[in-house]
């Protein structure tokens, strides 16, 4: 039978379940050789790993490792025929069609995600129902509705009002309105797609007591978090992938967390990154306890006295994972917060203050932000026009813009830049990702910054074009230009900077020179491992 | 290997051309059905001139549009313009300026009167478009709100100047501004004017392009085009001249029309106002000031609403309380005709106007053949839903 040689092949291939008589309703679900591509990357490499019934099992991996794309298989987000491989749910194996996600809801897979899926503006009753409200006669039964979500909420601990508006909730109860929305449809595998990252250390623990009581009922969880910690706390048994390959699968009792950072991070260091002539100069930018109140969030800090320092030519990294605050650092420093900023920031020994993007851009800082295609370009407009726009008044008087002056500057920087267009007149959209981040570069160069910050600049872009912006870094760095430059990547940060900040939830948790820095520190500081912060 | 080419193609706005088409289309259907009465001169200047006062709205909506945000209150906002012009010609000013200058004579009075008036309602139509930019850039209330309480606030206070009455007489010279027209003689030396202009906007472009070594066309391409637009100007002011001279208010369409196109196309400002429109985060993080942008372009249809408002009083000869009802509503419509994309980064004042254009012709090849005023409505709003759906559907199949 299929069957009996996967398990007996599996068992050889990952020592884990050392025994061969395992029961055959033992796995809740079983994954095997999944293989899933997007267009020009491949996000899952034959994965197989088995969950076992009533377990939380974690998984980890680094950005774009591939769990996130593994747990929307699991929840018929991306239907059957658009990855290759089988998974079996119950020793049945499952093909999720149209409409697939209602089917996994209805075989008992739901999902919480990283961002809330709720109505703000609803209850939480009418939340927990939305799509499946309990009708009479087409008219909503409202006391059914509400004495059914009260009869949930009690059932699983779960200590939130059933009429109060969801907007009106904390992050932590929202999420936990979630986990009730996926309890009532009789949920058997229940997934946490980083549930964490927006919750305090209180609700945390309440989250973990929720696991522990749904575990003792019986349901099983796959639990993605970037904070190691937590798997610690709560998972038994703990999956590790990267870039879409599953590393292993390890008991948790067996290992620890610097095993499974080395799991995680365990990749050999190729000649990926150009070398550059370092020529560092005195002290540009000073940033003395810089703290910014979340905007959207009540309450929340989104950075916490951050304090450092930048010098020309010098590439400072900035890791961290993501919700930690490394984004809101250097947006802090761009002015996007305006008022809402404590601390101090020196440039060139001069205290300012900057409390719009137009201030900064006048001080001579320019960012190249996360979200390209949001923040950093206007895509229906020409090329030409999305390199000039901070730069116009260079080319303008009061009365009009020279455009054959503004044309002739562009087409300098799309040339050195080696944007590939056909014409400067092409509509920004038609570029490719790569050409289109080198498109808001250029338009930072015209403006000549002293500092230039880049967030995640290469962030889904192929690896040819990645090489020539790391390339254009160093340039730009041995030209005497600042450089703040964040990363998803380790291998890119390690490779690309003089210095590494890293930040986890919001703090500086060290500055590590390039020479100390490994992969293995800079980890363990970006999720907060306590014990690895003295190696 | 040369990647980037900078020439730019014989790049013709596809848009506008379909609506000259459209235009076209439209103009030879009322022709053939009004037995040729369309296309008479006289018919032809009427249009022009009908279609003025709603052009002066939809200039300023376009902008407006582009910034992604909306004007409801422009109709009131220009009845309101025009009973002022109307309550200072016939009740306030002959009073103070015969107590100030008793020995001018009438003739004198009613130029001064009307030079004031202007200045006047230009000053107050500036000030109302300064409250709704304040409200709408700094105060972030939404456009379609505030416009909105503007519409109220506005045809409220028609009722409170004029006291529901209809107010008359308004000065010879006001009537001059809407309904004069240019003496023949000096229409053509205009026409003159605009052709020596046109040929020397393109010399200096190819003398630009040379400097900077971009590629020019060959001299004759650049002539032939020169050669073309001016016998389209030329024709023109012929054509109307062969009626009574081009009409005074279709020289102030004409001029706001190249200033505003100037200002759109070859300012910062224009440039930021699409921009901003396009994405307003991202040329935030560039660097602009966006609040002061919009605050700008509502500035600006303000005192556009401030001229129709004039031009409309001068054109009726009275201040009525329905002056400028529902405007807003077809200078959008217009707009959006001529390409103008609601979601805001799109938009052409040429389109604009054509698209008013489009709509004045309908209204008026549809009077010519006596169509019921009912039917001139459902047609207008069908044309208008046919727009925007050939629009969306060409979108579509582009992308």
């Amino acid at each position: 039978m299929v069957y009996s040689i996967f398990i007996s092949e599996n068992c050889k291939k990952s020592n884990l379940y050392g025994s061969n008589n395992i029961l055959k309703d033992e796995y809740i679900l079983r994954i095997e050789n999944v293989t899933k591509d997007f267009p020009g990357i491949r996000a899952l490499s034959n994965v197989s790993f088995k969950i076992k019934k009533g377990d939380i099992h974690g998984l980890c991996g680094e950005n774009g490792a591939g769990k996130s794309t593994l747990v929307k298989i699991l929840a018929g987000v991306y239907p059957h025929n658009t990855y290759e491989g089988k998974i079996y749910f119950n020793d049945e194996e499952i093909k999720f069609t149209r409409f697939s996600v209602r089917q996994a809801i209805e075989k008992g897979i739901a999902i919480v995600y990283q961002e809330l899926a709720l109505i703000p503006e609803m209850t939480v009753g009418e939340n927990i129902f939305l799509g499946r409200e309990p009708e009479h006669k087409g008219t909503i039964s409202w006391d059914r509705l509400f004495s059914d979500a009260k009869e949930i909420l009690k059932k699983y601990k779960l200590n939130i009002p059933f009429a109060a508006k969801v907007s009106a909730l904390s992050v932590g109860k929202q999420q936990m309105v979630e986990i009730a929305k996926a309890l009532s449809q009789e949920v058997k595998v229940l997934i946490l797609d980083e549930p964490t990252s927006a919750l305090t250390d209180a609700e945390i623990k309440s989250l973990m007591e929720i696991l522990k009581y749904l575990k003792h009922n019986g349901v099983t969880c796959i639990y993605i978090s970037h904070k190691l910690e937590e798997f610690f706390r709560i998972t038994d048994n703990i999956t590790v992938l990267r870039d879409g390959l599953v590393v292993d699968t390890v008991k948790t009792a067996d290992t620890t967390e610097e095993k499974v950072i080395a799991m995680m991070v365990g990749r050999e260091m190729k000649e990926r990154f150009p070398v550059r002539n370092r020529k560092i100069g005195e002290k540009i930018l000073e940033v003395k306890e810089l703290s910014t109140q979340d905007i959207l969030s009540q309450g929340k800090i989104a950075i916490k006295n951050i304090t450092f320092d930048l010098k020309k030519g010098e590439v400072l990294g900035i890791a961290g994972l993501m919700g930690s605050g490394r984004s809101e650092l250097v947006t802090t420093i761009f002015g996007e917060y305006g008022k809402h900023v404590t601390g101090e920031i020196f440039l060139e020994g001069r205290p300012i203050k900057i409390s719009s993007a137009r201030e900064a851009v006048n001080y001579g800082i320019g960012l190249v932000p996360e979200d390209r295609k949001k923040m950093g370009l206007v895509l229906m407009q020409a090329i030409y026009k999305n390199i000039s726009l901070p730069n116009i008044r260079k080319f303008s008087n009061a009365l009009s813009i020279d455009k054959h002056k503004e044309l002739n500057e562009c087409r300098k920087y799309a040339d050195s830049l080696n944007i590939k267009t056909p014409s400067l007149f092409a509509i920004t959209e038609s570029l490719s990702g790569g050409n289109q981040q080198k498109v808001v570069i250029a338009k930072w160069l015209m403006s000549t910054p002293k500092i230039l910050i880049l967030d995640d600049p290469t962030r889904g872009i192929d690896v040819g074009t990645k090489y020539e912006i790391y390339k254009l870094i160093n340039q730009l760095a041995e030209d005497g230009i600042a450089i703040i430059m964040i990363s998803s990547e380790l291998e890119e940060i390690l490779g690309m900077s003089d210095r590494i900040l890293v930040m986890h939830e919001g703090k500086c948790t060290g500055i590590l020179e390039q020479k100390e820095a490994t992969q293995e520190k800079v980890m363990a500081l970006a999720t907060g491992t306590k014990n690895y912060s003295e190696v | 290997m040369k990647t980037l080419d900078f020439t730019r193609k014989i790049k013709i706005d596809i848009k506008t051309y379909t609506l000259i088409i459209a235009l076209l289309f439209i103009w030879l259907l009322f022709g053939y059905l009004t037995g040729g009465i369309f296309f008479s001169s006289r018919n032809l200047s009427n249009l022009l001139r009908q279609m003025t006062i709603m052009s002066f709205l939809s200039i300023g909506m376009t902008l407006v549009i582009i910034t992604g945000n909306i004007d409801l209150s422009v109709g009131s906002l220009t009845g309101f313009i025009g009973i002022i012009a109307a309550y200072l010609q016939a009740v306030m000013l002959p009073e103070i300026l015969q107590g100030l200058f008793p020995n001018l004579s009438t003739g004198g009075l009613g130029i001064l009167s009307t030079i004031i008036t202007i200045i006047i309602c230009l000053l107050v139509a500036l000030l109302a478009g300064i409250c709704q930019g304040y409200i709408i850039a700094y105060l972030k209330v939404p456009a379609f709100i505030a416009t909105l309480g503007g519409m109220l606030i506005f045809r409220g206070a028609i009722l409170g100047v004029s006291g529901g009455r209809t107010i008359v007489p308004v000065e010879n010279s006001l009537r001059w501004v809407a309904q004069g027209y240019l003496p023949k003689n000096l229409g053509i030396l205009v026409a003159a004017i605009a052709i020596i202009v046109i040929f020397l906007m393109s010399l200096r472009s190819r003398s630009k392009k040379k400097q900077y070594g971009f590629e020019i066309k060959p001299f004759t391409y650049d002539f032939l085009v020169a050669s073309a637009y001016s016998v389209l100007v030329l024709g023109f002011v012929l054509i109307i001249n062969n009626y009574r001279g081009i009409p005074n208010p279709v020289i102030i369409m004409v001029v706001i029309a190249i200033l505003v196109t100037y200002l759109a196309n070859n300012t910062k400002f224009g440039r930021y106002v699409y921009a901003l429109g396009g994405n307003i985060e991202a040329t935030k993080f560039s660097g602009i000031n966006v609040q002061f942008v919009i605050f700008k372009v509502f500035i600006l249809i303000g005192l556009l609403s401030g001229v129709a408002g004039i031009v409309l009083t001068g054109y009726v000869a009275a201040g009525t309380i329905g002056g400028g009802m529902n405007y807003e509503l077809t200078a959008i419509a217009g707009c959006v005709i001529g390409g103008t994309s609601l979601m805001g980064g799109k938009g052409t004042i040429l389109g604009a106007l054509i698209g008013t254009l489009i709509m004045a012709s309908l209204e008026n090849g549809m009077s010519i053949m006596n169509m019921s005023v009912f039917w001139q409505y459902i047609v207008k709003g069908l044309v208008l839903i046919l727009a925007v759906y050939v629009d969306v559907t060409s979108k579509k199949s582009s992308s």
